[in-house]
């Protein structure tokens, strides 16, 4: 609580809009108050910070932070801020949405994104299932989790998904459970102070859902799980990561690396084979 | 509204040898986009192509996205930080970007699509002329909206239409298609690009005034809010949902009825400044032939052939094919005998048209399934048929 009795994270929030539609034991907003405070920590000009979701539970996300936030299409958040980037290069820009949502119906987005190494960064909320149509599976779920439309268990291959990114040449990954809010903070802080793509992965819980048809208790039941099953690894090889029904989390800041983002590329090659008559952009 | 000259920088004043796909660029460039996203798909690739090769020194944005949803969804980013916009597509790709469409039309997003029109559905015939996504330009994404479809008949319309696109985007904030096909696409002809000082461009309708007071879905007196971008210090919201002024999503029936409502009401009640129309010998015409695009350089070979056959024929070119001139068609209902109308699908505009004369004249289509014009003498034998 600060001195004149408002909580901190009030000055990034649309105040007018709360309270908020997640459910009582979600992470959702543990993840907000992270990046709340990362973005109080870091020097940028928050009129130059946008943030943009996509569609579902993290979706909401941008339609509570006080900033320019941008609520798009499902899947879809990456190219719209991609857009907003490219658009004006001034900007800051935050992606910050769902499992299902980057990974899921935006997968192909994200792949390209990270490739192109696009100045963004990705806040990636995975509670391991599609939660606001009702807790079906998803490209995360692990295997033999109960799931709405897997209502015999999943057996699908889910995404490691600090393998994928760093495949796909992510140059920040990063994965911590809800459980890690200094961390989180930690990480995110590090991702606004870094130009490229970074990826944060946070494990939260969904116990409407996830929780409730894998019968495994409520909101503190599963912190107590976060904390007895997560290990911190940095560094440690993206291939282990996997996560199995239950079992151990590794988290830890996995990927750090240097590398010219698109416009740097773009701007670096055509000034090379284009000399004076070329006009560099958004410098 | 707010009007200056274009930027010299991106016109190319002078006379040119061009096809339409070219001059689609050549015109947004003189418009004033600086950002194009766009994904290959033929016959509509040389405009992407154009725009590549151009904009690394005229100053601006080309990046080809992995899909058009990507594309499409980049451009309302885009536009959202002050860019100008286009992308340019056909059949396909115009499918994929329906989605996104909508969300343009629901967050009020200036910006500019060409659809190259080939031969559907689905991969239909890659490298041969349809005009069969004129009903999926108004209506293809799903939910009540409105948008501009323009349909140029020459490459010089591909260059001044597109001009003409981005100001109808400006001034109504809203998705603008400039509906061509693959004929006009790939035809090349003499293209004027007249210079910079004579080509009129229509600012973004800015908010001025104290940023506290904004409201980003108040409409104004014209029915169109006012814009802002991002970085500028509102720290605003928009989203896809059902909103109220404040660009806040409320999802009751109330809400919708008045945020639906006015994205209509922009258009519907702004008709009359938008139709743009060609006529020809319309007084006194007992046949009067609708046609846009392509379509309307057949027609005159057979508007010529009835003529000589003594055949008063009169016609009408839509160059605003939506909204529709349901005002103009309902004033000669009933007037004349008949009216004809060819184009390049089994009957799309044609029911718009039915519609609009409500049975008070005779309307005959002249379907065609696509991959090639119309033959004349098809076009003909229907006035003829309309005419006794």
């Amino acid at each position: 609580m600060s001195p004149d009795g408002k909580n901190p994270i009030e000055n990034f929030l649309r105040m007018d809009r709360i309270p908020h539609i997640w459910c009582s034991g979600c992470g959702i907003g543990t993840v907000v108050s992270s990046f709340a405070d990362a973005l109080s920590k870091s020097d940028l000009d928050l009129d130059k910070v946008a943030i943009v979701s996509g569609i579902g539970c993290t979706g909401r996300v941008a339609g509570y932070v006080k900033l320019d936030s941008f609520h798009s299409t499902h899947g879809r958040a990456i190219p719209f801020a991609t857009g907003l980037k490219l658009g004006n290069p001034e900007l800051k820009l935050v992606v910050f949405s769902g499992d299902g949502d980057i990974f899921g119906i935006g997968g192909n987005h994200f792949i390209h994104a990270a490739r192109r190494n696009m100045d963004l960064v990705v806040i990636c909320v995975n509670n391991f299932n599609y939660a606001m149509t009702g807790g079906q599976v998803a490209a995360t779920s692990p295997i033999k989790a109960n799931l709405s439309t897997a209502p015999y268990g999943n057996f699908e291959y889910p995404f490691n998904l600090p393998y994928l990114a760093e495949a796909c040449g992510a140059t920040y990954v990063a994965r911590w459970t809800v459980l890690h809010m200094r961390q989180v903070t930690t990480s995110i802080l590090e991702a606004l102070n870094r130009k490229g793509l970074s990826l944060i992965e946070v494990i939260t819980p969904c116990v409407t859902l996830y929780a409730r048809r894998n019968r495994l208790g409520d909101g503190l039941n599963l912190l107590k799980y976060y904390y007895e099953n997560s290990e911190v690894r940095h560094g440690a090889d993206t291939r282990t990561l996997d996560i199995r029904f239950q079992e151990k989390i590794t988290c830890g800041k996995f990927i750090d690396v240097e590398k010219p983002t698109f416009l740097e590329c773009m701007n670096a090659h055509l000034t090379k084979t284009l000399g004076d008559k070329y006009r560099p952009y958004g410098v | 509204m707010k009007t200056r000259k274009a930027d010299p920088k991106g016109v190319l004043t002078g006379a040119h040898y061009l096809d339409g796909d070219f001059a689609l660029a050549e015109g947004a460039l003189a418009a004033g986009c600086r950002f194009f996203a766009g994904y290959p798909i033929t016959p509509s690739t040389e405009t992407a192509e154009r725009f590549s090769e151009r904009i690394p020194f005229v100053g601006g944005m080309f990046i080809q996205m992995e899909d058009e949803i990507a594309s499409i969804t980049a451009l309302i980013g885009a536009a959202w930080a002050g860019q100008k916009v286009m992308t340019v597509t056909s059949g396909p790709g115009f499918s994929l970007m329906m989605e996104n469409i909508g969300l343009a039309a629901m967050q009020e997003v200036p910006l500019v699509i060409a659809n190259v029109q080939r031969g559907g559905p689905s991969t239909g015939l890659p490298t041969l002329t349809g005009q069969q996504d004129m009903m999926q330009a108004r209506w293809g994404s799903h939910g009540d909206y409105r948008i501009i479809a323009l349909s140029p008949d020459s490459p010089q319309e591909c260059f001044d239409l597109t001009i003409h696109a981005f100001n109808l985007a400006e001034l109504y904030r809203v998705p603008v298609f400039v509906m061509t096909d693959e004929c006009v696409g790939h035809m090349h002809e003499k293209v004027l690009i007249p210079p910079a000082d004579e080509i009129d461009i229509v600012e973004r309708k800015w908010h001025q005034g104290p940023k506290d007071k904004y409201l980003p879905y108040q409409p104004d007196a014209d029915h169109v809010p006012f814009m802002i971008k991002a970085g500028d210090g509102y720290r605003f919201h928009t989203t896809g949902l059902t909103h109220d002024q404040r660009g806040y999503p409320v999802i009751n029936a109330e809400v919708q009825d008045w945020c639906v409502r006015h994205l209509i009401d922009k258009i519907d009640k702004n008709a009359d400044k938008i139709i743009k129309l060609e006529e020809d010998q319309v007084d006194g015409a007992e046949v009067v032939v609708l046609s846009y695009g392509i379509t309307s350089r057949v027609t005159i070979k057979a508007v010529q052939d009835a003529r000589r056959q003594g055949i008063k024929v009169g016609t009408i070119r839509l160059i605003t094919v939506w909204p529709f001139p349901e005002k103009r068609i309902q004033e000669l209902a009933g007037k004349v005998k008949a009216m004809v109308m060819p184009e390049i699908n089994v009957g799309q505009v044609v029911k718009e048209l039915e519609r609009s004369v409500a049975g008070r004249t005779k309307v005959v289509g002249v379907p065609h399934c696509g991959g090639w014009v119309h033959d004349p003498n098809d076009i003909l034998k229907a006035i003829k048929e309309a005419a006794q």
